[in-house]
């Protein structure tokens, strides 16, 4: 099963969640650290660095001797990477999402690919996990590559655990898409409503079966309850506020480990999210 | 490029560097209209014909709102309507660079109103720019 752990809001605890999930499961466990913009997986699972590989995107270098300046590839593309007036083109490699199509508009075979470096993925052995994440060069705005580059280290024969990045723009569908559930990470307040509400948008629209898990019980109001109540959106698990647990994580010690009632409470919710997969293996959670 | 016979012109209209069109940011469609701030998200730009005295307006509202490349596209725009200058409040980095490949001349300037930068353009009151003046929105 691919899960992917996402929200809308920052901060409600997604990456709480998918470590501790996947370090609580016996079998062997694949933790996806999809927010590759702020990788952070790694400080509560820490491991030996088993392989690290660079990510590039093909970019295009044109040959100003075989250009006429038609401006094809201008036209085709949809983000002004390349652009022509009269001449050859100029490149902003940094728009280039990488998709090859000036290359393939080009009558005159001008274009070539060059891989322009994005970012880097890494993976670490912690217990049962394997967690690979990617960490996007300084200076590069572009997620959604690197994200793919990731989820392209899913193995297939272990649970696959994916910690997306917060919000719901690009980077969150890049993660979301394929997978088989989605659990939507909140909090009891004003802003966890609000943002949980446009998770919920987007995730329907995606058509990604879902639940939510409301964690800091007790901060805010019912609210979330209610709205998931009117909803029929299934709440999975709920986390109390508890100091405890806050203590643990300042320290970056995972929950199943300093709390140990919590490896069963998160085996339970894994099991209870792969038997709403089964029952429904064509999405639609409602 | 036509030959021209520069001595027709009337004393203030001279043209400069063969610029016979030049374009305004604005978020209006008059002359009177206010001269905008921004190139690549400017809501419309007037084209003026320094020639016949006349103008057109072209709407750019898609860049207005597009998330990124804003500046490359608005330039394009700039280059298709046949303009040889654009006279703005402010141009990003990658809105330069297209424009100077597209050989447009690029002047910035704080008029209130486009009528105003046009008599500071025609009064050579105005200065070709020779570098982007704002950080680009997007990185």
């Amino acid at each position: 099963m691919i899960l992917a752990v996402a929200s809308g809001k920052g901060g409600t605890g997604k990456t709480t969640v998918s470590a501790n999930m996947a370090r609580a499961l016996d079998v062997d466990a694949q933790l996806l650290d999809c927010d590759v913009e702020e990788p952070n997986a790694h400080l509560f699972l820490r491991g030996e660095v088993l392989d690290t590989e660079v990510v590039g995107i093909p970019t295009p270098q044109v040959d100003p001797s075989l250009c006429d300046g038609c401006n094809a590839c201008g036209a085709f593309c949809e983000y002004s990477a390349i652009v022509s007036f009269g001449k050859a083109p100029i490149l902003f490699p940094e728009m280039c999402h990488g998709c090859g199509g000036c290359m393939k508009v080009c009558p005159r075979g001008a274009i070539t690919e060059k891989d322009r470096r994005i970012g880097v993925l890494e993976t670490f052995q912690s217990h049962n996990v394997m967690l690979t994440h990617g960490r996007l060069d300084v200076g590069v705005a572009m997620a959604p590559p690197l994200i793919r580059a990731v989820k392209g280290k899913m193995r297939g024969d272990a649970a696959a655990i994916l910690d997306a990045p917060p919000g719901t723009s690009c980077p969150v569908i890049a993660t979301l898409r394929g997978v088989d559930y989605a659990l939507l990470v909140t909090e009891p307040t004003p802003f966890g409503l609000h943002d949980l509400r446009l998770a919920v948008a987007m995730t329907r629209e995606i058509n990604i079966p879902f639940g939510v898990l409301v964690n800091r019980v007790g901060v805010g109001d019912d609210r979330v309850q209610r709205f998931c109540d009117q909803e029929n959106i299934p709440i999975l698990m709920e986390i109390p506020d508890d100091r405890g647990i806050a203590e643990a994580h300042s320290r970056g010690q995972l929950m199943v480990d300093a709390l140990p009632e919590y490896k069963e409470r998160f085996q339970a919710l894994f099991e209870s999210i792969e038997n709403l997969t089964r029952e429904n293996p064509d999405g639609k959670s409602e | 490029m036509p030959l021209r016979c520069f001595g027709m012109v009337a004393p203030g209209k001279q043209q400069r560097n063969n610029e016979l069109k030049i374009a305004f940011t604005t978020s209006g469609a008059a002359l009177d209209a206010p001269l905008d701030g921004r190139f690549g998200r400017a809501p419309r730009f007037l084209i003026y014909d320094l020639d016949a005295d006349t103008f057109e307006v072209i709407n750019n509202e898609q860049n207005l709102n597009a998330a990124q490349g804003a500046g490359i596209q608005s330039a394009q725009t700039i280059t298709q309507s046949g303009a040889k200058a654009i006279i703005t409040g402010h141009c990003g980095p990658k809105a330069f660079r297209a424009l100077r490949a597209a050989g447009v001349a690029i002047y910035n300037a704080d008029a209130p109103t486009i009528s105003a930068a046009l008599d500071q353009y025609r009064n050579g009151e105005l200065v070709e720019s020779d570098d982007a003046d704002v950080e680009g929105h997007w990185i």
